[in-house]
């Protein structure tokens, strides 16, 4: 099959998705690093994989250049399945992130190394008498040949010019700056011209404004070229600037994909929200389409779709926040922290337990009252990430806890008492659901099932007006009655503390932190 | 306060017992050598040199030892690249235990182990003193030539292999173009401290060989073990000029390296695993 595309005429056929990634996990020693991603990248897109350290999108640019094998999965390149293709033999070239130039060639041989590589498609084997020379199936035999001096000169010449280094060829490469050793190895990329550039963290060793003017550069380059750039960073900011698409990527899951603009205003999740940008990220209630309670108070908001009730997490721009002083807006606080940051102040709002950042021009002295509003397009609602069952509860019995109007034996290692407030945790996967609502300790009906590729996470609304998720290998009909069933080791047991709120948001504003800073 | 600043303590002051050090133990005797070298019976004389070259079977045993140096030298080689490539690839060699193994035999004395050799060499009834030399030597000197090929493999950067097949190499043009140049500075600093102790030896030969394996070494040594006469004086002229060939050996190779080769193979002959 493949054969018979490659000798035969050449297909010009236009595929408009350049690299399909189809169902690809990648699992290092237990750890799955890469967790069934799909994903398709546009001809001539420049599209960047976004994520912290660790998140699996180094990995997974390996695997579109070869160099590591997915578990499972196949990868497409121009819709030919290329996952068993060794990466010489990949119309792809990469920039790596320490450059990996050549220590014993000068800058022009390291340029050269991939040309002197290449071979072109030079005729057909012919015969003596002019007739094309045929192999065992009747195929005529492709020539290929190597470069011409000429060819290759013009070529490195051109590739070190459109990186600004035409008079540096003899130079030897551990003589030059990190800019520069970073410009050879575009220029050793891009002179192969490949179908597809890979970029890991090219800009990572390079100091603020050498950054700042590589990344207008590499978006120049993008323009002129029209080649497909793949780019790795875990720098939000560079991803918005240079983007015309983004993955945000975390624990090898594509979280969202879309343009920068779209992922900075409306993220999908609190994830994307705290990892793109500055945000207030809170939790709230739905109280109806286009209207959400969140600090005591109801705002207007653009979004609908979300069950009465339902509990959201909901993202609001420093930006967006307007703030007077005085006590006229929605929300009323006290100035804890003001900053000035060039163009505008950034200021930390007390409302309640939950502070606000806010950017204004004007400046609110530490201390003063001032109202805040919020306009109906700076509130974004998003669905709450939720990763496993938590309920806000108290200890029932001796060894019981309650837990959706029902009472579940536990392991009380801790020695609480009856009556104690406490955290009850469970996972999804530990909840069993069974047929008969009898067996189980408390009875519900099912509410939303969701197929998450190897298994179904399941809803289950209880007679207590409460929710309870399910990992389940079975399928549930919606609106069947089941029984539920926790097995007393898999809750787990904390204490209630009052602060908890407050301390998650501080958690997170330290990954948050730690994000931005990188590694 | 004066009092205390005269004595301080400069950092160069550590470096004084190692000074008399190599007084005593490198220059004195190198000069002790050349005067002996430069006189024949109690005055200056370049008669011990003379010697050398009007003798032609001293001449014809240097070529001898030099073949055979280099013979050691390039066995050494062919098999510890390979051996150092397993073992500095993690997905083979996941413990340093493996590369310990190959070190092990450094640790017991090499006499005893060429005597074990001999005996081994006679259990198994090998009589050919030509191959039995050249397997004692290369079986003393191999770890020489290992640790500082597998130093080099395993400190090299993988990215420079990927970068190599990213651009369009094969297994096998990636080797030749890029793993064998870059090792290039591990391969000088082993040829250098295989083929140096090889020229010179003489025990090995002298246990397990006979006088058709007769070496430079063992002119020397038997000019020292001479009873009387001017041995001492000859023996000192010789010893000098292997010194000097030596000397230029390495000053080649230091060129055709830039200069790694001799820091290299000083650092992993004091450093690596030992």
């Amino acid at each position: 099959m493949n054969n018979e595309i490659k000798t035969g005429e050449p297909q010009r056929q236009k595929f408009d998705k350049i690299i399909e990634v189809r169902n690809v996990t990648k699992v290092f020693d237990d750890v799955t690093v890469v967790d069934d991603v799909n994903l398709s990248i546009k001809r001539g897109e420049f599209i960047t994989l976004l994520g912290p350290s660790g998140c699996g999108k180094t990995t997974l640019l390996r695997m579109i250049a070869g160099f590591e094998a997915p578990t499972s999965g196949a990868i497409f390149l121009e819709g030919q399945d290329v996952t068993e293709l060794p990466p010489h033999k990949r119309p792809i070239n990469t920039v790596f992130q320490k450059y990996a130039l050549f220590p014993h060639l000068n800058v022009y041989k390291n340029v050269a190394f991939g040309l002197k590589l290449k071979r072109l498609p030079n005729g057909y084997k012919m015969k003596k008498n002019g007739e094309y020379k045929l192999d065992k199936h009747g195929n005529k035999i492709e020539v290929y040949r190597k470069l011409t001096k000429a060819e290759m000169d013009e070529k490195i010449t051109r590739a070190l010019k459109l990186v600004g280094l035409e008079a540096y060829g003899h130079r030897d490469v551990t003589s030059l700056s990190g800019g520069q050793q970073q410009r050879v190895a575009i220029a050793r990329a891009l002179v192969c011209e490949p179908k597809v550039l890979l970029l890991d963290e090219p800009l990572g060793a390079l100091d603020l404004k050498m950054r700042k003017d590589m990344q207008i550069e590499l978006m120049d380059m993008h323009k002129r070229l029209g080649i497909t750039f793949v780019y790795v960073t875990h720098d939000q900011e560079e991803a918005l600037t240079m983007s015309d698409n983004v993955v945000v990527i975390k624990d090898g899951v594509i979280q969202q994909y879309g343009s920068p603009k779209k992922i900075y205003d409306e993220p999908k999740n609190a994830f994307v929200a705290s990892f793109i940008g500055e945000s207030n990220i809170l939790s709230g209630t739905m109280k109806s389409d286009f209207n959400v309670n969140f600090c005591g108070a109801d705002f207007k908001c653009l979004d609908k779709g979300f069950n009465k009730n339902e509990k959201v997490d909901l993202v609001v721009r420093p930006e967006d926040i307007a703030i007077e002083s005085g006590e006229k807006g929605k929300l009323v606080g006290e100035v804890t922290q003001s900053i000035f940051k060039g163009t505008y102040y950034e200021m930390n709002v007390l409302v309640g337990d939950y502070e606000f950042t806010v950017q204004n021009t004007v400046e609110h002295k530490v201390g003063e009252k001032v109202g805040l509003s919020i306009e109906p397009n700076g509130i974004h609602i998003m669905k709450k990430l939720l990763t496993q069952n938590e309920y806000i509860t108290e200890v029932s019995g001796e060894n019981t806890v309650a837990i959706c109007g029902g009472n579940f034996e536990f392991v009380n290692n801790e020695g609480f008492n009856k009556g104690d407030k406490v955290v009850a945790e469970v996972d999804f996967d530990k909840v069993e659901l069974t047929d008969d609502e009898s067996d189980g300790t408390v009875g519900g009906n099912v509410a939303q099932t969701l197929y998450k590729g190897s298994y179904y996470q399941v809803q289950v609304y209880t007679d207590d007006d409460d929710d309870i998720f399910v990992d389940t290998a079975d399928e549930w009909d919606i609106d069947d009655r089941v029984g539920i069933v926790i097995p007393p080791e898999a809750i787990r047991v904390r204490a209630f503390v009052e602060e908890k709120e407050e301390e998650k948001e501080d958690e997170r504003e330290e990954e948050k932190e730690t994000q931005n800073d990188g590694d | 306060m004066t009092g205390i600043k005269k004595f301080r303590l400069k950092r160069s002051y550590f470096s004084f017992p190692y000074a008399v050090l190599s007084v005593l133990f490198v220059i004195l005797p190198l000069l002790i050598t050349a005067f002996y070298a430069f006189t024949r019976d109690g005055s200056f004389s370049f008669a011990n040199f003379v010697k050398f070259f009007t003798t032609p079977n001293t001449l014809k045993v240097l070529l001898y030892s030099l073949g055979i140096a280099a013979l050691v030298t390039v066995i050494c080689l062919l098999l510890a690249y390979p051996l150092a490539m397993m073992l500095a690839d993690s997905k083979i060699n996941r413990s340093a235990v493996t590369v310990m193994l190959f070190i092990m035999p450094m640790w017991i004395n090499s006499l005893l182990r060429t005597y074990a050799m001999k005996n081994v060499f006679q259990l198994i009834g090998m009589t050919n003193a030509y191959a039995a030399v050249i397997i004692g030597l290369v079986y003393d000197f191999f770890p020489f030539m290992l640790l500082p090929l597998y130093s080099v493999l395993s400190n090299m950067d993988k990215s420079y292999m990927e970068a190599a097949n990213d651009l369009g190499c094969g297994a096998v043009q990636s080797f030749f173009k890029v793993r064998l140049p870059l090792s290039l500075p591990g391969i000088m600093s082993g040829v250098l401290m295989v083929f140096m102790p090889t020229v010179s030896t003489f025990a090995i030969s002298d246990i397990l060989g006979d006088t058709s394996t007769y070496m430079f070494g063992n002119i020397i040594n038997d000019w020292f073990t001479a009873s009387g006469g001017s041995g001492w004086n000859i023996g000192s002229a010789y010893s000098l000029i292997l010194l000097a060939l030596i000397g230029i050996t390495m000053f080649i190779a230091n060129k055709a390296t830039g200069g790694k080769a001799s820091a290299a193979g000083a650092a992993q002959a004091g450093g690596g695993l030992l």
